[in-house]
């Protein structure tokens, strides 16, 4: 069954080996992160937060840190894999890959670097000390507490006060997905975003899978939204084909900021996101947009909760399934209203649309209201193509495949409308309209 | 059945004998016999329940509706042997009572993948964005809209005045040799009756032949049709010219009701 004392031992190897250039701060955060990985082990489908998505083929599995020396792609490999010409930081099976990465060409104080790096020396080492895992519950989830335990580098993204950018800032964390000797490996990709008050940025994660063998990429990210800042994060999954991929992102909010937080799971075996959203400052406005393409037999599970712990906040969360094959979509959509969060603004709606008999979507709102002066809504839909839909498209003139195909395309395109960055919102369209063809 | 007293001068377009139809088992249309002309419009007209929206879907293809028995001849073929695709690209067009509403799809899209589909289906070259918006321009124009109602999904929020309007862009856009409008008068204030009212006009011409069906004679005095006929528990009970419309403004359909139907 579960073999958390692999995990504890591999630690204690990192722990007394490359991991000693840490400041004593983190290194006291990794021992409190083991230690509770060990308390909480792998979760079962007993527990009701993992009711429909078995991580079986992760606790079942051995799986090793690769060794320093991996063979690295050439940018020629991967370029296909970004957004657009910007700032990059890459990082190949969670090491730092300077000669893929680009720093260039950005206002003054912005960062988008190995995390290592700026916990070492620059701005970025107080905010890593004030951010860093601070924000992600590591305490709750046997998942995150794993990634921190081994939190070793990764990506660190800084916006300044005031800086506007118009390029989108790009992170991407490859996973080689080549088994090492010794079976099939593990990274724990790990970024810390910081957009300022007052800034504005569009930050693009990129997860992606080069080989077709079986991996584990075990994620975590943590978003700081300052006061009236506007921030756009958009995070593509394009995981192989048999990578598993378990991914926490957790974002806070202060006072009167905007954050657009956009999911497009395309890939992956089996894909967990656990996104947890905190309006932590009054009139925080936050779009949480989401859509998951999956076929054959790929699983992918949302569990998202929305933390309104301030009064006057909007959130509007949309998340929309295509599930062809054999695939299994999994949304949970929690509300939180906390006593005192007056004037919240929330709506929340999740659809799915199955394009085959043996495709399965399960849909869990789940509101938590403590407050008496709300405006919350809730909706879910499961079902087929819509024929009254199809029969217009048809009346139109248009075939039947072409209705589908149309109709299909919309579900993707309803997500795609809400992504405010051009540029980023065309390159995820192509990719959609690729995945559809 | 067509009208009496009217000279009979186009070619038969449309050809319907002994039509009946059911919907989930229940017959709603039950021996009807219509012939429209190029050239020519005709209203069709009756009370709720009458059967006129089923006429117009069962013309247009709605596969929820099963045809029992008769025929449809559209320009000599059989259409009810047609998919509904196939229908609309030889020039059948049914603007919708209840518009469809599909999110994420925007108007211009939908639209030019309409126009496509059909263009494609006569030989013709496919329009890419550019050359399709300008050839849209001004059809635009003609209902009283600007280019936002483009770039917004197809229906989507739109009031049910605008989603009548779009139907009406939509058959300027297509030019099909059929127009079947299926009360799209309903729900229309008295500005958007007469934009909607005077596009369909307009379209108008010799080789080309509207089905109007509405519950109301308002439409009739903007868009003045060659042949009102009056249908009534799924038969065309009564057959005339335009002063039949006036009459049933007048006198309601409850006399009609009261007389047998002829068989």
């Amino acid at each position: 069954m579960t073999d958390v004392g692999h995990y504890l031992a591999a630690f204690k190897a990192f722990a007394g080996n490359g991991a000693g250039r840490a400041p004593s701060w983190l290194k006291e955060i990794r021992e409190g992160a083991i230690a509770r990985f060990a308390e909480l082990g792998f979760p079962t489908t007993k527990q009701e937060e993992w009711r429909f998505t078995s991580v079986a083929p992760i606790a079942e599995r051995r799986f090793s840190h690769p060794a320093a020396r991996i063979p690295r792609p050439v940018l020629s490999q991967i370029e296909s894999l970004f957004i657009g010409t910007g700032p990059r930081v890459v990082l190949v099976d969670g090491r730092y890959a300077p000669e893929l990465s680009s720093a260039g060409g950005q206002p003054a104080g912005v960062r988008v670097e190995s995390l290592a790096s700026a916990v070492a020396q620059g701005p970025g080492s107080e905010l890593a000390r004030e951010h860093l895992a601070r924000h992600a519950r590591w305490h709750d989830s046997p998942f995150a507490a794993l990634n921190t335990a081994f939190l070793a580098d990764g990506a660190f993204v800084l916006v300044p006060a005031g800086a506007t950018l118009e390029q989108p800032l790009e992170v991407l964390f490859l996973s080689s997905g080549r088994p090492a000797t010794d079976g099939p490996t593990v990274s724990h990709p790990r970024s810390l975003i910081v957009i300022e008050r007052g800034a504005q940025a569009a930050v693009v994660e990129t997860y992606a899978g080069l080989g077709d063998g079986v991996y584990w990429s075990n994620a975590v990210t943590e978003v700081v939204v300052g006061e009236a800042a506007r921030a756009e994060l958009y995070r593509v999954q394009r995981e192989g084909p048999q990578g598993l991929q378990v991914a926490t992102t957790h974002s806070r909010q202060e006072r009167d900021s905007f954050l657009g937080a956009h999911v497009v799971t395309l890939g992956a075996a089996l894909a967990r996101h656990d996104i947890t959203t905190v309006l932590a400052g009054a009139g925080a406005e936050l779009i949480l947009n989401g859509l998951y393409l999956l076929r054959d037999d790929q699983h992918a599970d949302h569990h998202t909760v929305i933390d309104h712990a301030q009064p006057h906040c909007a959130s509007h969360e949309y998340f929309n399934g295509v599930l062809a094959g054999r695939a299994h979509g999994v949304f949970t959509g929690r509300i939180i209203v906390r006593p005192g969060a007056q004037r919240t603004d929330s709506k929340q709606t999740n659809n799915n649309l199955l394009l085959s008999t043996e495709a399965r979507a399960d849909s869990q709102p789940q509101l938590e209201i403590y407050a008496d002066d709300v405006k919350c809504t809730h909706g879910s839909t499961v079902g087929p193509i819509d024929q009254t839909q199809l029969y217009y498209l048809r009346s139109r003139g248009l075939s039947p495949d072409a209705a589908r195909s149309i109709l299909t395309y919309g579900f993707g395109a309803e997500i795609l409308d809400r992504m405010r960055h051009r540029a980023v919102r065309d390159r995820l369209d192509h990719l959609i309209r690729e995945r559809l063809a | 059945m067509t009208g009496q007293g009217k000279r009979e001068t186009g070619n038969v377009l449309l050809e319907v004998r002994d039509l009946h139809a059911t919907v989930e088992g229940r017959e709603i249309l039950r021996g009807i016999d219509l012939t429209v002309r190029t050239g020519e419009v005709h209203a069709i007209m009756g009370p709720n329940g009458s059967g006129k929206s089923t006429l117009a879907q069962v013309l247009a293809g709605h596969p929820a509706y099963a045809v029992t028995a008769g025929q449809v001849r559209y320009e000599g073929k059989d259409l009810l042997a047609m998919a509904p695709e196939a229908r609309a690209r030889e020039g059948v067009f049914l603007a919708f009572q209840y518009p469809v509403a599909i999110r994420g799809i925007t108007n211009a899209y939908f639209l030019r993948s309409a126009v496509n589909a059909i263009r494609k289906h006569r030989g013709e070259e496919e329009l890419g964005p550019v050359e399709f918006m300008d050839e849209l321009e001004e059809k635009l124009k003609a209902i009283g809209w600007d280019s936002s109602y483009l770039t917004r999904p197809v229906n989507d929020g739109f009031s049910g005045g605008e989603k009548k309007r779009n139907e009406i862009l939509q058959l300027a856009v297509l030019d099909p040799r059929l127009a079947i409008l299926d009360e799209t008068d309903s729900g229309l204030d008295i500005d958007a009756l007469k934009t909607v009212a005077h596009t369909v006009d307009k379209l108008r011409r010799p080789d080309n032949a509207t089905v109007l069906v509405t519950h109301y004679y308002r439409i009739l005095t903007h868009i003045r049709p060659d042949f009102v006929h009056v249908l009534a528990d799924g038969r065309i009970v009564k057959s005339g010219g335009k002063e039949l419309a006036l009459e049933l403004e007048e006198k309601g359909y409850d006399w009609l009701r009261e007389a047998a139907p002829v068989a």
